[in-house]
């Protein structure tokens, strides 16, 4: 039965749907006229609902026990290179579709631009397309053009719509990350021809992967290119602070995106071009990365907590949860991945809604600034309960969703990086410590009569943010069902690991011999 | 009937949805009705679930169940269920949170009469015993985690309940990140036990072949860490003391009688990992909290801050126990102190209460006449928790000091520690209800006192039962007298036993209570008779509590917060500014050699004809 739904499936290419659906969105919103601006958003929003409807279906469709790619579809496009339009979903890629699936109608629907509503729908369709692009492509080449490509609609949305520091902002974002994805373009042909060998070139990852047939200095080489691109998407410290000034200077639609997708194109590149790619130069770099990624963690908790601005403090934030998943990647354990994928997923739904909520406190009040604020819960009970829920969740409040994937990356990383965890684990302090004295000072004490009249949640914002507390929530309770799903990809990945380096996997969890109870108080 | 253990937990979550939905159209006193309803609900269920315990054979593991609801956190070989495990240790602990829990749910119906967020605090009592059952009955260290913090979530929502006032969000914050201190602690113990054992799940960490002595040790002083956090021992205590700025309920409940026990709770729980080494460690700062806060206590002025390093104290002494190896002491006394204290934190906001939000001691007194209720159950509070027999504390504070007396490396030591503690505290609590209830009237005369309620002074006479006779579920001498002891007995590898012949424990308790009547002697003395001079009963180095507090707040302050600036200037400056330096000298090289490329065909002739040169050089260069 399942196997004849994953037939039906393969001769439907949902996939490319997926990615062709938002660009089609993207031309019709640009040919309607400019005289009905009130249509732009809500036909961008049923292009993207559709594509989010699409990536739904995918996961409803995906098969849970198998670890390779499923929906594959491959077209020739450039033949003569070997370069082929391939794409494929695993359960590391399946979660970060659905996120990018769902996150962009909501933020349509929720965020309106002020002006020029044709351009900011376009280029957020545009950047849901190449995201899904960037998250399917399982050739290097294919890869490559949508990783590149979703900076120019990011480019726009910051520098179009975003604050007064906005030009300086999107270019700082532009060229930091396009430096680091410079050099992933020569390692990218480097791997694909010195590959090659006697066979023919290709830039098919998956085969380029079970080939393994660059010499161990030359893959290092090649894997500190790729990682250089993806620990400046991440970003990793220290070359996170394009991140902060993108974050704060975006509009929050940007935001958003930024937070709950594009910085995942990093974690998820790490996995899927660093570990896979290059398993015997993972683990050589494993140390470093890891120091950094809980470099990160300390760091970007303690710079956050003296931001003055709430927008640069959850930037900060974002800082310091990425680089548990930094962590959680290079600890190489099932248990350390498994929490590393779902804390992408966990990432993008706090720091998404958390993004929403002060772009939500930003229209009231024109400020983000922590000390022009104060006692907006005596105002506001609905949205200060809303914030709680979703700061309670970046925390690692267990219940909710962000501890699921905090718990997960440490005890997996307890084994094979026992120091290092010990020392992420005092990041769970530090979360405390900057989001409770950020909320004191904005939301409890005495309010001013400005504060007072601030405006509680509507209905509409309600609904807006409804799915983000019900995924941070369902999340927390039963991660299960998405759990099980990465399972076997991340199995597939350890194993590759472990055959191409000498890497193993700690034996844990295995029964433990039951002693006899009264034999033990015979000892004594 | 045990399979009904599930309902316990779920009864106060049900409230807690319903409130949230609900809240704010039912109102005053509606809301307070429909949490008190739940929480009581969930104590008559418990009271059943026991029934079906008691009905079990205790040998042979007999009365210990597990019920899995679902798969957690599957990860691999990880295995994390949400799961529930009934055994005499969990229905005891569930008996008295849900007792005292659904008493003081009723109190706050008449506490909170007339609080804009009426509903809002009952929908945050509601969650915090669900989160405090959730403890309580988890079957694997995970699930514990999960109440453990939930119960610290609420107890940040109900500190800094009125946050209005800075002091009170100030104080939900502090005691939210101390105990995140604490909660460090517990992770990283769970993840060594799963990484030594390769499970989470309690009943198989008991019958797991022991970890190594240095794997134990830490992993003991680990979930000692996570206690001294929940349970306010030194060094992590500074966060109780600042919880008073909640509602008095909230301190009644939360901060006496359940969640701070709930460190005890998990040391018990986890008995058979702690080692002797750590074991010794966690009785040595167990008598010295128990000492400190003592002295603490001595010299506050305020009626709830008298009370509150009472708690720390008497947690020490729980500790204590535990760290003499006689667990079933510990949680005797657990149930004791949440009886007496309860109680007395009940009173004590009566008082409040009755005296406008008055909660200097310096401007009571006399109040025995206008509150008959209150004063007399205050007074069994006070004679339960001073040590004077037949009350409650009475016997489980005398079984902590002969287990102290028998630890096996500084047993004396401990034993002159505690029994100092004890003076201290008849010495303290007789202060308070002196300087409370007899003497002068001190109050301003616009202040004009009056008894609560009957839905605050049910609970009062409720709990002062309690407080008297609550000795009865473990009294010592005769064997079959000791019923808690026997029920606990199946939870522990090696029960702990009591060496000491009849006289000697006769003799240590006649020298507990004697130290006891001393130290109300004293007080009794000093200041109702006055024959001691009071004036320098009161140093200030012990109203300031020693200045730990405030040495933590100079070091965050200072120090700390300069460390942080200088991080997020280093931030600033140094990595983004080494960014945006590179950036422009990119650009002073573009401005440097843009010169160069001038426009003029001659200037470009040049170049071509020198570098035309230089490749000619090169090649000759090479063919030499």
């Amino acid at each position: 039965m399942s196997l004849i739904a994953a037939q039906s499936a393969s001769s439907f290419p949902v996939l490319n749907a997926l990615i062709l659906v938002p660009i089609i969105g993207a031309l019709v919103v640009v040919l309607l006229p400019n005289s009905r601006p009130e249509l732009m958003r809500p036909i961008g929003a049923l292009f993207s609902s559709i594509a989010a409807a699409l990536s739904l279906y995918v996961m409803a469709q995906f098969s849970i026990h198998q670890p390779g790619f499923q929906f594959e579809s491959i077209q020739s496009w450039i033949p003569s290179l070997g370069i082929n339009w391939h794409v494929g979903v695993d359960g590391i890629s399946l979660w970060l579709v659905v996120l990018t699936g769902l996150i962009t109608p909501i933020v349509l629907v929720a965020v309106d631009p002020h002006h020029d509503p044709k351009p900011y729908t376009a280029w957020l369709l545009l950047l849901q397309a190449g995201s899904f692009g960037a998250f399917l492509a399982l050739d290097l080449f294919l890869f490559f053009v949508m990783f590149e490509i979703v900076l120019v609609p990011m480019y726009m949305l910051i520098g179009g719509w975003g604050y007064d520091d906005r030009r300086y902002a999107a270019t700082k974002f532009f060229l930091y990350t396009m430096a680091g994805s410079a050099l992933m373009l020569v390692a990218i042909v480097s791997v694909a021809t010195l590959s090659a060998g006697d066979q023919s070139v290709t830039f098919n990852v998956v085969e380029l992967a079970e080939r393994q047939a660059l010499s161990t200095n030359t893959a290092r080489l090649c894997f500190l290119a790729f990682a250089l691109a993806f620990v400046i998407k991440v970003p990793v410290f220290p070359v996170h602070t394009w991140l902060p000034d993108a974050h704060t200077q975006a509009p929050t639609a940007g935001s958003v995106v930024l937070a709950a997708v594009m910085l995942k194109l990093g974690t998820y590149g790490l996995l899927r071009f660093g570990l896979y790619l290059f398993p015997e130069a993972s683990v050589w770099a494993a140390p470093t990365l890891a120091t950094l990624g809980v470099v990160g963690v300390i760091y970007g908790a303690i710079v956050a907590t003296m931001q003055k601005d709430l927008k640069r403090l959850v930037a900060y934030s974002s800082v310091a949860h990425m680089g548990f998943i930094v962590l959680g990647i290079f600890a190489f354990t099932t248990q350390s991945l498994e929490g590393g994928v779902l804390q992408m997923i966990n990432h993008g739904l706090s720091t998404g809604a958390l993004f929403l909520l002060v772009g939500m406190l930003y229209e009231r009040r024109k400020t983000r600034a922590i000390e022009e604020l104060s006692g907006i819960q005596s105002a506001a009970p609905i949205f200060a309960g809303f914030f709680t829920v979703v700061m309670l969740s970046s925390i690692g409040v267990p219940g909710l969703n962000g501890f699921v994937g905090e718990f997960l990356i440490l005890i997996g990383s307890y084994d094979t990086r026992r120091w290092w965890t010990i020392v992420a684990a005092t990041g769970v302090i530090l979360a405390a410590l900057y989001l409770l004295w950020a909320y004191q000072r904005v939301f409890h004490g005495e309010p001013t009569t400005q504060d007072q009249e601030t405006a509680d949640l509507t209905l509409k914002e309600g609904l807006v943010l409804a799915p983000f507390i019900i995924g941070i929530v369902f999340l927390g309770l039963y991660p299960k069902p998405v759990l099980e799903r990465i399972e076997p990809a991340v199995h597939h990945l350890i194993s590759h690991l472990e055959e191409h380096s000498d890497f193993v996997e700690p034996d844990l969890g295995q029964p433990v011999i039951v002693i006899d109870h009264s034999s033990s108080e015979d000892d004594h | 009937m045990v399979e009904l253990v599930w309902l316990i937990p779920m009864l106060p979550l049900l409230g807690f949805l319903i409130l949230l939905i609900t809240g704010h159209l039912l109102g005053e006193p509606r809301a307070g009705w429909v949490a008190t309803a739940f929480a009581g609900a969930s104590f008559i269920a418990t009271l059943i679930v026991l029934v079906g315990l008691l009905g079990k054979d205790s040998h042979a593991g007999g009365r210990s169940y597990e019920f899995v609801l679902f798969e957690w956190l599957p990860a691999g070989s990880l295995k994390v269920e949400a799961g529930f495990l009934l055994d005499p240790l969990s229905i005891t602990m569930a008996l008295f949170v849900t007792g005292v829990g659904a008493l003081i749910h009723l109190y706050s119906i008449g506490y909170m009469h007339g609080d804009e967020k009426y509903s809002k605090f009952f929908l945050y009592l509601n969650l915090f015993l669900f989160s405090m059952l959730m403890l309580v009955f988890g079957n694997n260290l995970v699930v514990t985690f999960l109440g453990w913090e939930g119960v610290g979530a609420c107890s940040y929502f109900l500190i800094s309940f009125w946050h209005r006032r800075e002091s009170a969000a100030t104080a939900g914050k502090k005691a939210f990140v101390t105990n995140r201190v604490g909660d460090w602690g517990f992770m990283i113990a769970t993840f060594a036990i799963w990484s030594a054992l390769g499970t989470v799940t309690y009943t198989e960490i008991a019958n797991s072949p022991a970890m190594s002595a240095a794997t134990g040790t830490a992993v003991s002083l680990l979930l000692f860490v996570a206690a001294a956090g929940k349970s306010a021992q030194l060094p992590l205590y500074v966060w109780l003391p600042d919880a008073m700025e909640g509602p008095t309920p909230v301190s009644a409940m939360v901060h006496a009688a359940t969640m701070v026990t709930s460190g005890v709770y998990l040391l018990v729980r986890m008995n058979n990992v702690l080692t002797d080494d750590a074991l010794l460690v966690i009785a040595v700062i167990g008598a010295t909290t128990a000492l400190f806060a003592a002295l603490c206590a001595v010299a506050q002025h305020d009626i709830k801050r008298v009370l509150a390093y009472s708690t720390v104290s008497q947690l020490g002494y729980m500790f204590l126990a535990i760290g003499s190896g006689a667990y079933v002491a510990a949680i005797f006394h657990v149930i004791t102190h949440a009886f007496f204290k309860a109680l007395l934190f009940l009173g004590s906001g009566s008082v409040i209460h009755g005296m406008h939000d008055e909660q200097d001691m310096r401007k009571m007194g006399a109040l025995r006449i206008a509150m008959p209720i209150t004063g007399a159950t205050f007074i069994i509070g006070w004679l339960a928790i001073a040590g004077v027999p037949p009350f409650a504390g009475f016997w489980s504070k005398d079984e902590i000091l002969l287990a102290a007396w028998e630890q096996k490396n500084i047993g004396p030591l401990l034993w002159v520690v505690g029994l100092v503690t004890a003076l201290l505290t008849a010495y303290y609590m007789s202060r308070q209800v002196i300087l409370v209830f007899f003497g002068d009237q001190r109050w301003d005369d616009d202040v004009h006192p009056h008894e609560s309620s009957w839905t605050m002074t049910t609970p009062l006479c409720v709990l002062a039962v309690a407080a008297a006779a609550g000795g009865a579920i473990n009294l010592p001498l005769v064997k079959d007298w000791l019923v808690l002891e026997h029920f606990l007995e199946p939870i522990f590898h090696h029960p702990h036993h009591f060496s000491s012949g009849t006289a000697t424990k006769i003799a240590l308790a006649v020298i507990s209570v004697a130290a006891g009547l001393i130290g109300i002697s004293i007080a009794v003395l000093s200041w109702m008779k006055r024959r001691i001079p009071t004036d320098r009963l009161e140093p200030e180095f012990l109203e300031n509590a020693m200045y730990v507090d405030s040495s933590y707040a100079r070091v965050v302050g200072g120090p700390g917060t300069t460390g942080f600036q200088k991080t997020a200037d280093f931030d600033r400056r140094i990595v983004d500014g080494g960014v945006n330096g590179l950036a422009r000298a990119v650009m002073k090289l573009g401005q440097l050699i843009q010169p160069t490329q001038s426009g003029y065909m001659r200037n470009y002739a040049v170049g071509v004809a020198l570098g035309a040169l230089a490749i000619l050089v090169v090649l000759a260069w090479g063919l030499l």
